[in-house]
């Protein structure tokens, strides 16, 4: 029997226009070969860049901009879908193949009821009557999980949270009774408790409805729990292909043994040290509210170390960044900084508090003004809080582009022409030009890959150790923490619901909070998710 | 209280705030004009003793508050004044010409407005292709034409060289309905040629900034067809623009066609305006400029309040 997928030796091009030159070519994709037979789940991983989407979207002949399928065949249901026309195609979208987007939340069209969009393939392509498909939708809701199914649908997607929405999406996805689901990064951009219920539903779905899937992710981890096989991707080519139990155990290519291993940086915390950093029963609002975003939080980061903050979004970790910083004064409690309080607000902090407090943030590419060069960016603090001018100012920002592991070359460039994880490079070495006693990372590594966000960590303990820098690093992804912590704080609804050195923090018996989160990171082993559930489960029961 | 309701009130209270502060602008700004209306209505030989006696009796001794009062007091009760040339009730001369403004600016809205955004979503949907060429070229030259030229044009086109209409659109009270659509059929396509232009821009732009959203592709991936992507998913999200464009084109049609009037012969607020304007008709000039305030300021609540009512998430909170 003919797989129902089955792409050969695809290419992909697109046209790319870089600011100086002319337009040209660049291969996306090259030699790609792959098949999925039904009901069976295939993983395709890899880094940014590597691909794996505009493959899983070419499984619908579809390109996003100019994306271009130029050599190969993608063969669905036995006939190569690349000869099909505009309606051929739009025959085939949506009821052979449907899409599940990585932000359910922007994919769903905000001006209409999750229920007319969930149904709508069903009905434009004559597949089922509003009656049954309104009812099969509604099944799908109940075996997701969601809530009150029955009038789930009449929401709008504002209306429900992002955990939920993706679910929907899911829901969209198998509405139409599809032989195939392209899964694109469903859960990453899911708080890690979000993360493992929206997974389990996902997995269940497919088994139920014996539907077969392309899932797409960067995530070793994620992807090993809801696939049979595993296709590694690296820039566009194949690296390796095989069972998830022969990918994860014993991978062949040095870059899938690089993924493997990823989480493997060693940081044994250090001893007691005077604290640089003293957070003191702080409680703070915003302005026109009457709800608490940070309640009576007490917190101290000794010289040197790394405090790591954890929570899931609307914790209140980033609030209590801003509150540091002085962007949002608190309403009651002191904040004690080398010494000394610090003013609530930033307009009556001296210039000394300023430049002992510097901060880099996740999205590396809007924190740097993208006309400027890297030399301007770094230079900037060296002019405004040491007065470093010319060839004085060049020099110390070579010394520090070198600090950063980046050449020569750099100087002049502009942030565009940068990599991710070469942009957030510039933001540490801005930073770190002001000679700060504390630098606050702000999920500085979440919008990287995981071998660029393991070379940020690594260089920021490095850095560490040479300049006696501390971090207040905030985060949710608990194998950051566990990398590269002295600190662990754990923050729940804008409370420190567990505060410690690392060791204690990691080490039952937990909270029933801390608990989860841990207990809700994928690891890399098969059953992995089985086990969480069937283990809560027991729990729950025993309660 | 619900809180598009409170919004809307809102919208209300802050509009009728506004035509107050309007109704005092342009009390003061024909006030402050130089010259005497006793003179004026007069003329030079006029005796000084005339002259008293009439501003005495027109009030013009009293200080400006006072008689603004007066005049609001007035408006607010439906009662203009008389014009200061022919001595004729201003509410009745204007409720005859307004009805006659109303129904023009209906007709060529009724035609322009969807005709505009037809054509808008038929260029996004061709975006870059001949179809979105030729509407937005031709539309382009017809707003780029003088309101006169384009008139005239059409006056040449459709009553010398293809006879179907009179070239003057008088209506008179108790002319039929029919009668009275086929007398403003010209003065209608040309104030049409006018205002296509820019809604259909505003679609096509509105329509063309939405479909770069990920739900669009979501809809492309449902496998829908380019036209149901358009009307189903992207039209929805791209209305308040557009809204807000076809209330400016319409308050145009009521207030800003006194050229198309006067070519046309056409009896309306507009041309009734300008005659009073030169006469130095004061109380006729603030009536007039008055209601086309109310007009403007009425039909951008209306498109603040559709715009509000558009938006999902202020019609159905969390």
């Amino acid at each position: 029997m003919p797989d129902l997928l089955d792409i050969r030796n695809l290419r992909i091009e697109a046209t790319s226009y870089p600011p100086d030159g002319p337009p040209r070519d660049v291969v996306l994709v090259d030699d790609v070969s792959v098949s999925v037979a039904k009901g069976r789940v295939l993983g395709l991983i890899g880094e940014s860049g590597a691909g794996k989407s505009t493959i899983g979207l070419s499984a619908m002949a579809y390109g996003r901009g100019g994306v271009r399928l130029t050599g190969g065949q993608v063969l669905l249901n036995g006939r190569d879908i690349r000869g099909l026309g505009a309606a051929g195609l739009r025959e085939l979208r949506g009821r052979e193949v449907t899409y599940v987007a990585q932000s359910a939340a922007a994919a769903f069209n905000p001006a209409q009821r999750l229920m007319e969009q969930v149904i709508e393939t069903s009905l434009t392509h004559g597949l089922m009557g509003r009656a049954e498909a309104e009812a099969r939708a509604v099944g799908l809701f109940r075996k997701l999980g969601l809530p009150n199914p029955e009038t789930f649908g009449n929401r709008y997607p504002h209306q429900v949270s992002g955990g939920q929405l993706q679910r929907a999406m899911t829901a969209m996805a198998l509405c139409p009774k599809p032989d195939l689901v392209i899964f694109d990064e469903p859960t990453t951009a899911l708080d890690v408790t979000t993360q493992i219920d929206v997974l389990a539903a996902i997995k269940d779905a497919i088994r139920d409805t014996g539907v077969a899937a392309l899932y797409i992710t960067h995530d070793l981890a994620v992807v090993a729990q809801v696939a049979d096989d595993i296709l590694v991707l690296r820039h566009g080519k194949k690296v390796e292909y095989g069972t998830v139990a022969e990918i994860i155990t014993a991978p062949k290519e040095a870059y899938t043994q690089a993924l493997v291993s990823v989480r493997s940086i060693d940081h044994v915390e250090k001893g007691e040290a005077p604290s640089v950093l003293s957070i003191q029963q702080v409680t703070a609002r915003y302005r026109g509210t009457n709800f608490d975003v940070l309640k009576n939080v007490t917190l101290d980061l000794p010289a040197g170390q790394t405090l790591a903050v954890v929570g899931e979004s609307g914790s209140g970790k980033s609030t209590l960044a801003r509150v540091i910083t002085g962007l949002l004064p608190p309403g009651r409690g002191k904040i004690v900084f080398g010494g000394r309080t610090l003013s609530p607000d930033l307009q009556s902090r001296t210039k000394d508090d300023l430049r002992e407090l510097q901060m880099i943030y996740q999205m590396a590419d809007v924190a740097m003004n993208p006309r400027q060069t890297v030399g301007t960016i770094i230079g900037r603090p060296l002019e405004f809080y040491f007065g470093l001018k010319g060839e004085a100012k060049r020099r110390r920002v070579q010394e520090l582009l070198d600090q950063i592991e980046m050449g020569k070359g750099y100087i002049d460039r502009y942030p565009a022409e940068l990599s991710g994880g070469q942009k957030q490079r510039v933001c540490i070495a801005r930073a770190l030009a002001a000679k700060p006693k504390l630098i606050i990372c702000d999920e500085v590594t979440s919008a990287l890959d995981p071998l660029v966000a393991d070379g940020i960590l690594k260089l920021l303990l490095n850095l560490q150790a040479q300049e006696h820098v501390a971090y207040l690093f905030i985060t949710h992804d608990l194998a950051t923490v566990k990398a590269i912590a002295d600190r662990i704080a754990v923050m729940y609804r804008g409370e420190v619901v567990r505060y410690g050195t690392k060791t204690d923090v990691l080490t039952p018996p937990f909270d029933d909070y801390t608990d989860l989160l841990l207990s809700s990171v994928p690891e890399m082993e098969l059953g992995w998710l089985e086990s969480v559930l069937a283990h809560r489960k027991m729990e729950s029961a025993g309660n | 209280m619900h809180p598009i309701l409170k919004l809307v009130v809102q919208r209300i209270a802050l509009g009728l705030l506004l035509l107050l502060a309007v109704s005092v602008l342009i009390y003061a700004g024909t006030e402050a004009l130089p010259g005497d209306v006793a003179q004026a209505i007069l003329g030079q030989s006029a005796t000084p003793e005339a002259l008293a006696n009439l501003r005495e009796s027109l009030g013009l001794n009293q200080p400006g508050y006072i008689r603004y009062f007066h005049w609001l007091g007035g408006v607010l009760t439906g009662d203009f004044g008389k014009a200061l040339t022919n001595g004729q009730d201003i509410g009745q001369a204007i409720a005859q010409r307004l009805g006659n403004t109303l129904f023009l600016a209906g007709c060529a809205a009724a035609i322009s407005v969807p005709l505009a955004i037809g054509l808008g979503l038929v260029a996004a949907r061709y975006n870059g292709r001949w179809p979105d060429k030729v509407i937005s070229g031709v539309t382009l030259s017809t707003i780029s034409l003088p309101e006169f030229v384009a008139a005239y044009f059409v006056i040449y086109l459709l009553t010398q060289v293809i006879p179907i209409f009179q070239p003057v659109a008088m209506v008179f009270p108790g002319m039929s309905f029919w009668a009275k659509l086929n007398a403003v059929a010209l003065p209608v396509i040309v104030l049409v040629l006018v205002v296509l232009a820019h809604m259909m821009r505003m679609t096509r732009a509105a329509i063309l900034n939405v479909m770069q959203s990920a739900y669009i592709e979501t809809a492309e991936l449902k496998g829908l067809s380019p036209m149901r992507v358009i009307w189903k998913h992207a039209l929805p999200n791209a209305v308040a623009p557009i809204i807000s464009v076809v209330v400016l084109n319409l308050a145009y049609l009521v207030v800003g066609v006194v050229v198309v009037e006067v070519v046309f012969g056409y009896n309306a607020l507009g041309q009734y305006l300008v005659d009073h304007v030169a006469k130095r008709d004061l109380p006729v000039v603030q009536a007039v400029g008055l209601i086309f305030a109310a007009v403007y300021i009425g039909l951008n609540i209306l498109a603040d309040v559709l715009a509000i009512v558009a938006n999902p998430r202020l019609r159905h909170p969390k």
